[in-house]
């Protein structure tokens, strides 16, 4: 492997030798778990444990539940029922999938805006973020495919609404959207595939997640200061960096356990918190929700869905120039991908030469706006579609693309950056030793 | 009881005023104050046996709990009854249709409660759970949680919040409800206060029976609450013991490297 020099695995007993030589998985094994970490890293550095802890349970949890769920449209309902009140431990398996979904999102959200903060996103790690953004992309279609199972009228509606905005893309669109429900309406054919889907997917998220582990190891970890660990020689990067194993697998497994606490407080003490109350009544094609919301985590987007009404001048002139091809409902599914291609596009987007917003004076408060626009967001996701929830959507959608579009591209010019440490282990020392910079812990 | 039960409402009151409007009527959802709320909370075994009183002799003419099976009246975490009067109970109070015999036959605890769509009346099997009391404020969901969901209190503020208006639209007498979205609901008031007497001598006004069939109906929507807490005691325990355990293994792990830090500075 190449990267970071740090000492590899050397088979010493006739045993290892022999599996060394036909398949050399131990030192894969090895040199993954003793990969050089910068040593650097704080508590933003843990959530892909956690991440990958909640794939794990999604998947531990979502198999035993497979086990007694019946995709079918007269059953499926009934059949949660029975594992909520017949299947032994089967009610706090279903909450925990149901929260565990809630976890999952809430450190992928953690984790993107950390990588956007530290510049995680920028050269050697294009590819490394690329691949995060196709997973969060998979898990968000899994989130929403599994969130159709129990067959309520929140999945139901859910669905409708979301497969609709296919419907929304000109031309092929009535076709597709057809294709995808296997028939003119939500119904048991849609109910089946989406269920065959939802235990497809995370499969393929776990392929993702190794191609994503594969990509970082390959150009080593970012840290708080985006200044490069020191690849000289073997010596200099044992200055900057620790073994992932011990000492990052036991802060990591640290913060695990406090946040599993939060968890399981939320699992045992309010697990409908996050859900919504129409999700336990069975679905009804006759009957609409007053309000149709999304589940929390899909709410900023939904947000820029809804924003580009008709009366917008940009979706105006967009439905103008193309003669009408683009409209309204087509502008908004644009919007909705466009402000998760944009994020993707960050590494071309970004031009400043320094990777850390900790060195970056002006970007610090664009961030955080980024990050109020964000919650801002979520928050009007689940408002009704009406004044001034509109204007006030239309605004944080602007701020979104301005950040990646304008502000990014813009401040790597203007901004004048602060010093950098020259090196990971001169911050590591700055941190903890008794330097004129910061106090001693 | 009733001196908290009035400053429960006044509470609410205050807390939930212009916190959730449907259309343009203000619903009004009183916080009653159930055994079973919070982290601690517990269902109260006598209220569950007397909401089931009220439910089998009001409720059931029109309303099914089809998901409900009969034998868990028996459960420790729920109405607790022997299993011979449950097995009584089910056989005085319903019929199912048995595939088998091409009749019908009395009911044994290992039937459901019957599917009962009298007056297209919803099944309340999950109703607890199916509708929120608290909302916002400003869609934030601070209210939820701070105070539950608030579904058995909105099924009891429904109960009693029946002003005695009633109009009619297109041949249906509406009733003018204090609790339900839009003011007026098609279910004539069910309870009046008496509806039913009590074994024990309970109090049987429309507040408090009204209060026991609500909890009730929060135990068949979520049969496993105790255990459910219980677990969630259990994890939390046990996490914390090894996030402390944790927290101090990674301490000593880090020390040396960061004295080596310190020292070279």
């Amino acid at each position: 492997m190449s990267g970071i020099p740090h000492d590899h695995y050397e088979p010493k007993s006739n045993g290892e030798k022999w599996l060394h030589s036909r398949l050399p998985i131990v030192g894969l094994l090895y040199d993954t778990i003793m990969m050089p970490t910068p040593k650097n890293l704080n508590w933003m550095w843990i959530w892909g444990i956690v991440l990958t802890f909640c794939l794990a349970l999604q998947i531990i949890t979502g198999v035993v539940l497979v086990m007694h769920y019946t995709p079918h449209v007269d059953m499926a309902f009934a059949s949660i029922e029975h594992i909520m009140r017949n299947v032994n431990g089967g009610h706090m398996i279903r909450y925990l999938h149901m929260n565990g979904a809630s976890l999952f999102f809430i450190a992928v959200y953690a984790h993107i805006f950390r990588g956007l903060y530290y510049g995680s996103y920028k050269a050697p790690r294009e590819v490394t973020w690329i691949i995060g953004m196709l997973i969060y992309l998979l898990m968000m279609a899994t989130g929403f495919l599994g969130y159709v199972l129990p067959w309520g009228q929140m999945s139901f509606w859910g669905a409708t609404v979301i497969t609709g905005l296919f419907g929304a893309i000109p031309f092929i669109g009535e076709g597709l959207q057809t294709w995808l429900l296997g028939g003119p309406a939500v119904d048991n054919a849609t109910l089946t595939r989406f269920f065959s889907l939802h235990y497809l997917l995370p499969f393929v998220i776990t392929g993702l997640v190794i191609v994503h582990i594969w990509a970082f190891h390959t150009t080593g970890n970012n840290n708080p200061t985006g200044v490069e660990v020191r690849r000289t020689s073997k010596a200099d990067a044992k200055k900057d960096t620790l073994p992932f194993w011990p000492y990052f697998v036991m802060k990591d497994l640290f913060a695990l356990g406090v946040i599993m606490v939060v968890f399981f407080a939320v699992v045992g003490f309010m697990p409908n918190y996050l859900g919504h109350p129409d999700n336990y009544i069975e679905a009804n094609a006759l009957v609409t929700p007053t309000h149709i919301v999304p589940e929390w985590y899909y709410l900023p987007f939904y947000a820029i869905l809804r924003a580009f009404t008709s009366e917008v001048w940009v979706v105006q002139i967009a439905s103008f120039v193309t003669g009408g091809i683009i409209d309204a409902k087509f502008f908004g599914v644009l919007a909705m991908f466009g402000a998760i291609l944009v994020m993707a596009l960050a590494p071309w987007l970004d031009t400043s030469s320094v990777r850390s917003g900790r060195y970056r004076p002006m970007f610090k408060w664009w961030f955080a706006i980024l990050v109020a626009d964000f919650i801002f967001l979520m928050w009007l996701g689940a408002m009704p579609a009406e004044e001034p929830y509109a204007t006030l959507s239309l605004i944080g959608s602007a701020y979104w693309f301005a950040y990646f579009l304008v502000i990014l591209p813009l401040l790597g010019i203007i901004e004048k950056p602060l010093p950098q440490p020259a090196t990971i282990e001169e911050d590591f020392a700055a941190h903890y030793g008794k330097s004129d910079t910061k106090p001693a812990e | 009881m009733f001196k908290k039960l009035s400053i429960a409402a006044i509470a609410a009151l205050t807390l939930t005023s212009g916190a959730f409007a449907a259309g343009s009527y203000d619903t009004h959802i009183e916080d009653f104050d159930f055994s079973f709320e919070g982290p601690f909370g517990k269902f109260d075994q006598n209220q569950l046996q007397r909401g089931l009183q009220v439910y089998t002799e009001v409720c059931s003419a029109c309303h099914g709990l089809k998901y409900v099976p009969i034998r868990t009246l028996a459960d420790a975490g729920g109405p607790h009854l022997p299993e011979d009067q449950v097995r009584a109970y089910a056989a005085e109070n319903f019929e199912v249709y048995d595939e088998a015999l091409e009749d019908t036959r009395p009911a044994t605890p290992v039937d459901n409660f019957p599917e009962n769509n009298g007056a297209n009346a919803p099944d309340l099997s999950m109703m607890a759970k199916a509708r929120a009391g608290f909302h916002g404020p400003y869609g934030t969901g601070i209210n939820q949680f701070l105070k539950g969901m608030g579904g058995p209190e909105y099924i009891a503020s429904l109960l009693t919040g029946y002003t005695g208006e009633e109009k009619e639209e297109a041949g249906v007498t509406l009733y003018e409800n204090k609790a339900f979205p839009g003011g007026w609901i098609s279910m004539a008031p069910p309870l009046y206060g008496e509806d039913v007497d009590f074994a024990d001598g309970h109090s049987n006004d429309l507040h408090h029976i009204s209060e026991d069939v609500s909890a009730f109906l929060m135990w068949t929507a979520e049969p496993k609450m105790m255990a459910r807490k219980q677990a969630g005691f259990v994890s939390v325990f046990f996490l914390s013991i090894l996030s402390v355990l944790l927290y101090l293994t990674n301490k000593k792990l880090w020390a040396p490297i960061k004295a080596k830090a310190r020292k070279e500075d």
